[in-house]
């Protein structure tokens, strides 16, 4: 079968952002007063075949943390559905 | 000593480390990144540059080409490493040494020549130089932010592994003088047993008066005693 993992890494909270930081000082000039915080990380989208949604997880989650997430400095989220 | 050189795809400064450890009376190879053969170094160095247009993250794709098992595995038998600017990041992302690098707190590429608290000169790739000496090395980096969780950082000041600090040209490492918002104005670390460095400045970069002083040159010359 073939799944969809969607990967969502963050840095760590409490973790200097400087790119978060420079995006929230741009939106504050446009005018976004509303706007207190933003933080900046990566979306993957991977394609994968798998046996079942339990097997795609734990290969995907595997691949975060040997190589798609760096564990000393940033967290992982992950989605699965059917492709 | 027999140095080698990883070149990867990317790599920028691998001819300037060929240049300078030769200049200081080394027998220099390359080692391309998709050899498995060391052949007989006594000292590898992982060069700075953009190993895989640094993608994912930088070094995240370099640690594992099939050279860098061999780098490891040297490693851990004694054999000296010395990661330079990029190669400081490929070690990081190997674990042979801990931490990770963020990008610069100015979010801007830094390249410029920063003086460095030399501060521990115990290990093989400092031992010619007097502790607490400043030294004057050219750095040139985006993602040079050095971070690591308090027990890392804690343990890595307790143990004397901070081997270059960024500071001003009396030797004060404040934070004016932090170019890039490393913790602790860390500018290079060493793992437990001292055989492996990991530096963001570039010590090749300053290996002739030409080039704007030989401070770097040191680091090659203290690997032949």
């Amino acid at each position: 079968m073939e799944w969809r993992a969607s990967v969502k890494v963050q840095l760590k909270k409490g973790i200097l952002d400087p790119q978060g930081k420079a995006i929230e000082g741009g939106l504050r000039r446009l005018g976004y007063k509303a706007i207190s915080k933003v933080s900046c990380g990566k979306l993957l989208d991977i394609t994968l075949t798998a046996d079942s949604e339990a097997e795609a997880r734990r290969l995907i989650d595997e691949a975060c943390r040997r190589l798609l997430a760096n564990p000393v400095m940033e967290d992982y989220e992950i989605e699965v559905s059917r492709a | 000593m027999k140095i080698g050189v990883v070149v990867f795809p990317g790599s920028n400064c691998d001819r300037d480390c060929f240049f300078a450890g030769a200049l200081a009376g080394h027998e220099m190879r390359f080692l391309w990144h998709q050899e498995r053969d060391l052949h007989n170094v006594d000292c590898v160095i992982l060069p700075g540059g953009f190993s895989y247009g640094d993608y994912l993250r930088a070094g995240a794709i370099a640690r594992f080409s099939p050279i860098i098992e061999e780098v490891i595995a040297h490693a851990r038998r004694g054999g000296l490493v010395l990661g330079i600017c990029n190669g400081f990041q490929v070690l990081l992302e190997a674990g042979l040494l801990p931490g990770a690098m963020l990008p610069n707190k100015s979010l801007k590429f830094v390249s410029k020549p920063v003086h460095l608290r030399v501060e521990n000169t115990s290990t093989p790739f400092t031992r010619l130089f007097d502790r607490g000496t400043v030294i004057r090395l050219p750095i040139a980096h985006g993602l040079g932010n050095f971070y690591a969780d308090k027990d890392t950082l804690d343990r890595l000041e307790g143990e004397g592994r901070v081997v270059f600090r960024y500071c001003d040209r009396n030797g004060n490492p404040d934070e004016a003088h932090n170019p890039n918002g490393s913790l602790n104005n860390i500018a290079g670390i060493c793992n437990e047993e001292g055989n492996v460095l990991g530096m963001m400045p570039h010590p090749e970069r300053a290996s002739e008066e030409i080039l704007g002083g030989t401070d770097g040159l040191v680091i090659f010359r203290s690997l032949l005693s």
